[in-house]
Formats: structure tokens, C-alpha cells, sequence
């Protein structure tokens, strides 16, 4: 089995190995003649208005944290899916409520609106009001 | 368990060894290194031929030709016509174009970004069956490193966009990223569809178990959860590979070109030869997890030579490649709002449906 690791090590090697060479071969016999105009960031030919490297929306954190949620209990249905055969209905009932209490974390996350891309946007209260919409300028809605 | 070709066949190293006077270790390397060396550039070919079908495939579907053009002057090829060599000529013009990395980019992260994702999609060859005993590595995890080494993929789209220090590629990236991630979800549930029917993780063992005929294929099994389970991880594999109709991440024309934006000549090379090569194994892990991989659905009538068992394969697999491309062609791209939508209140409800109703049969019933 050690044998069929060091397989796919080799493997991985190569593959960076590919594109190692082919990127040296391009390097070897392509034009060069960087100018400024070429070397600026894309933006469909407008001037890009500061830097990207800014905050950007925070539905990509939530979603991210909500796979690795599932992404562990998919690690622990693993073993028990490779097993399962040889086990009986007790293991089968246990590990089901397991998934059963994990399913209710998913409908938890969606009966809250975690899944949705669009959040209803909150007109502010005007009693209430401290920052006003302008000022939420700076941050991607992607 | 199949001995593969390349594998440790120990009589004939200790014959190379003792006749060269290599260590045994070398001899080993050697015939490591040239599996991977065979798969590489099988994995290209196939990408190659992956981008000239794609033209081809979707100009007959809009009603044209595609090129027809570009064509050689040796005897025999130029007899083939129906400009072959398109690939070939676009391949050479990526080679030669400059290789522009933006003033604003990080240089090192814009280098790193395309040995990531190609090497994460080429590791994944390692493990697939190609016939009895064509795996280059026969892991006894076969399945679940499949699915792990694909997700380095998200690793390296997300340097990519990251990088390239433009609010495009930076919107591909994360989208992309968000894509890959949800969808894994109800593909891995899919999978375990698969693990609990056959009970091993083994690439190898799941083809064997399939094998007899086409009323052992894993998607007619536990009728309708195995083929709930098959249509979940097409369409979750679809969103994988960032095609349509979920190809938002590389929608060409909304954010032009997506986390590849800023890369051009070889390392967009990289990316696309990645999509395709990707696409490949995708069609390769469906036919073997669901249609039966390298045995024949006619039982023994035609599985007995290696050559016929690559044949199945590689028929089984076009025919999931030329489906996707099929739906490429076909149905407009969804919006993204829809697409989270899909992953997490559609089809994640779907296969764990998917896998309760298995289990509940696998239990009761056997």
C-alpha cells in the first residue's frame, strides 16, 4: 500500500513537473516586450479604481463554514459507508440520528436565511438610524 | 484485489536489479515514473481531443461546422480533414504568445496558481481503472482520494483570482470557489451511495462488483436510490468542473474570464488543458462508479482482452463527456443565487433521501 502512495507522490510530482516544462518552453521561445499598457489590470478597458485586494462580502465566509459543517460529518459517513454491509440495523439506526441532528442544523441554517445569496436589504429604521447607507461604500457585493 | 501492471511485480524487478545492479528502489521509481509519464500525456491527448470535440460537437448542435480549416500536408492526416489539427495549431499559438503577469499582481502566487490546479486534477488519474489490471495505483482508498485530490482544485482557483489583483478574476475566484464547495456536499453523499452498495473504497473492487452484465450496473441497483444518487453526482460534478449550465466562474461574457482573466499563453494553457483533463476524469469516475467501468454490459461477450475493456471505458466515458457537453450547449447558465440554491435546498435534501432509502433497503431487505 506504501508502494501505491509513493505512486500517486510521483504522480503529483510529474504533474508539476508538466507545467513546469511547459511553462519553461514557453518562457524559451515566446515574445517578450512588456509595456506599461499591457502590464495594467484588466478592467474592459477603464482605469481599475483602487486596489481589489479589499474586504468582500461576508455570504462566502458563511457558506464556506456551512460546508465544512457537513464536509465532517461526510468524513465520519466514510468509514461507516465502507462497513456498513457487514452491520446490522443498530448501527444503521445509530448513525441515522446522527444525520438526523445534522439535518436539523441544516434546517436551522435555512429557515434563518444563511442560504441565501440575496439578503433582504433592511430599510433602516429612521428613528433609529446612526450610519447611513452611503457609508457602507468599500466592500464587494459579489 | 488486481495486480496492477505497474505495480511491484517483484520477480521482474529482482531481474532488472540483478542484471543491472540498480537498486531495487530506482527500478521501482522507474516504472512509477513511467506510468505517470503515460497518463500525462494521455491525460493531455485527452484534453486535446476534449477541446476539438467541444467545437465540433457544439457548432453541429447550433447548426455549423466548426473549424474545417486548419488541416496538414501528410498524405494520409490530410485525408481526415475536418480541421483535426485545430488543437494542435491552437496548443503551438499558446506556446509561442507572452506571458503577460499584471504590475499590480502577486508575481509568486500568479506562478503557483497553475501547478496547483493541474497537478491536483493529474494526481487523480492515478487511481483510475482503465481495465483488470490497468491502475496504475491500486489504493485501498481509491475513491475517497479521488475526492479529496479534486479539491485542491478550489486551492488553486482561489490563488488564481486572488493573485491577479483584479475585482474580476476576484468575483470568478470566490464564486467559483463557493460553487465547488457547495456542490461537494451532495456529491460526496452521492458517493456514499455508492460505498454503502459495494462496501469497499477500492476503484478496483467497485468495477468488480459490477461486473456480469448490465443488470449489475450500480445505477439499476436499489432502484430509484442508486439512480437518484447518479443523477445528484452528474449534476454536483457538473458545478465541479465549472460548466454550464453552472459556469458562472468562467461566464465569458459577464466577467470575462473569471479568476483566468489576467493569465495568458501557457499558464491559461494549464487552466484549460486542467478543465478538460478534469472533465475526462469526471466521465471516467461516473462509468466506473455507476455504468460498470471496464466490464462489458453484454456479461462475457466482448470483456475478456484488455483492449476491449479500454474500449468500454473510453466509450462510457465520452458518452458522459459528450452528454455534458450536450447540456453545455443546451440550457442557459443559472444565476448564482440559483445555484446555491440547487447545492443546498435541492439536491443535499435529494441524497441524503438518497442514503437513508439505501440503507433502510440494504438493512431490512438483505
Amino acid at each position: 500500500m506504501l508502494y501505491n502512495f509513493a505512486t500517486v507522490f510521483v504522480f503529483i510530482v510529474f504533474g508539476a513537473l508538466f507545467v513546469g516544462i511547459n511553462l519553461t518552453l514557453s518562457r524559451l521561445i515566446q515574445t517578450r516586450n512588456p509595456i506599461p499598457v499591457k502590464l495594467s489590470t484588466y478592467e474592459c478597458g477603464e482605469l481599475p479604481e483602487g486596489s481589489s485586494w479589499i474586504r468582500f462580502n461576508i455570504r462566502f465566509y458563511v457558506v464556506a463554514l456551512i460546508f465544512l459543517i457537513f464536509e465532517v460529518e461526510i468524513v465520519f459517513l466514510f468509514p461507516w459507508a465502507v462497513v456498513f454491509k457487514k452491520l446490522g440495523m443498530f448501527a444503521f439506526a445509530e448513525m441515522m440520528i446522527f444525520v438526523f441532528i445534522l439535518i436539523v442544523g441544516l434546517a436551522y441554517v435555512w429557515v434563518k436565511g444563511d442560504l441565501e445569496w440575496e439578503k433582504p436589504r433592511i430599510v433602516p429604521d429612521q428613528r433609529y438610524a446612526t450610519v447611513p447607507q452611503e457609508a457602507e461604500a468599500g466592500e464587494l457585493v459579489a | 484485489m488486481p495486480t496492477p501492471v505497474f505495480s511491484a511485480n517483484l520477480t521482474l524487478t529482482n531481474l532488472v536489479t540483478s542484471v543491472n545492479n540498480l537498486s531495487e528502489t530506482f527500478t521501482s521509481f522507474l516504472f512509477m515514473a513511467l506510468g505517470a509519464i503515460i497518463i500525462t500525456g494521455l491525460a493531455a491527448v485527452l484534453a486535446l481531443i476534449g477541446v476539438y470535440l467541444e467545437r465540433k460537437i457544439s457548432a453541429h448542435m447550433q447548426d455549423r461546422v466548426g473549424p474545417m480549416e486548419v488541416n496538414t500536408e501528410i498524405p494520409l492526416l490530410k485525408k481526415i480533414g475536418h480541421g483535426w489539427a485545430q488543437t494542435l495549431a491552437d496548443a503551438v499559438k499558446l506556446l509561442l504568445k507572452e506571458d503577460i503577469v499584471p504590475d499590480a499582481a502577486d508575481k509568486r502566487l500568479h506562478l503557483l496558481a497553475p501547478f496547483i490546479v493541474f497537478a491536483a486534477t493529474l494526481a487523480a488519474f492515478a487511481v483510475l481503472p482503465f481495465g483488470k489490471n490497468l491502475i496504475i495505483s491500486d489504493l485501498n482508498v481509491g475513491l475517497f482520494y479521488i475526492v479529496a485530490i479534486s479539491s485542491f482544485v478550489v486551492i488553486g482557483i482561489i490563488l488564481a483570482g486572488w493573485s491577479s489583483n483584479n475585482k474580476w478574476s476576484l468575483f470568478g475566484a470566490m464564486r467559483s470557489a463557493a460553487q465547488i464547495v457547495s456542490f461537494e456536499i451532495p456529491a460526496s453523499l452521492a458517493l456514499l451511495v455508492v460505498i454503502m452498495a459495494v462496501g469497499s473504497l477500492n476503484l478496483g473492487d467497485i468495477v468488480a462488483f459490477q461486473t456480469g452484465g448490465i443488470h449489475k450496473w450500480l445505477i439499476f441497483q436499489y432502484f430509484p436510490f442508486n439512480l437518484l444518487a447518479f443523477l445528484i453526482f452528474f449534476i454536483a460534478s457538473l458545478a465541479e468542473l465549472n460548466r454550464a449550465p453552472f459556469d458562472i466562474p468562467e461566464a465569458e461574457s459577464e466577467i470575462i474570464a473569471g479568476f483566468h482573466t489576467e493569465y495568458s499563453g501557457m499558464k491559461f494553457a494549464m487552466f484549460f488543458l486542467a478543465e478538460y483533463a478534469n472533465m475526462f476524469l469526471v466521465g471516467v469516475v461516473i462509468s466506473t462508479l455507476f455504468l460498470g467501468g471496464w466490464s462489458s454490459p453484454f456479461g462475457s461477450f466482448l470483456n475478456g482482452s484488455a483492449f476491449f475493456q479500454v474500449f468500454w471505458i473510453a466509450l462510457k466515458a465520452f458518452a458522459v463527456i459528450f452528454v455534458q457537453m450536450w447540456l453545455r450547449w443546451t440550457l442557459p447558465r443559472v444565476r448564482v443565487d440559483q445555484l446555491m440554491y440547487t447545492s443546498w435546498k435541492v439536491l443535499t435534501p435529494f441524497a441524503f433521501v438518497a442514503m437513508f432509502g439505501v440503507g433502510l433497503w440494504m438493512v431490512l431487505l438483505k
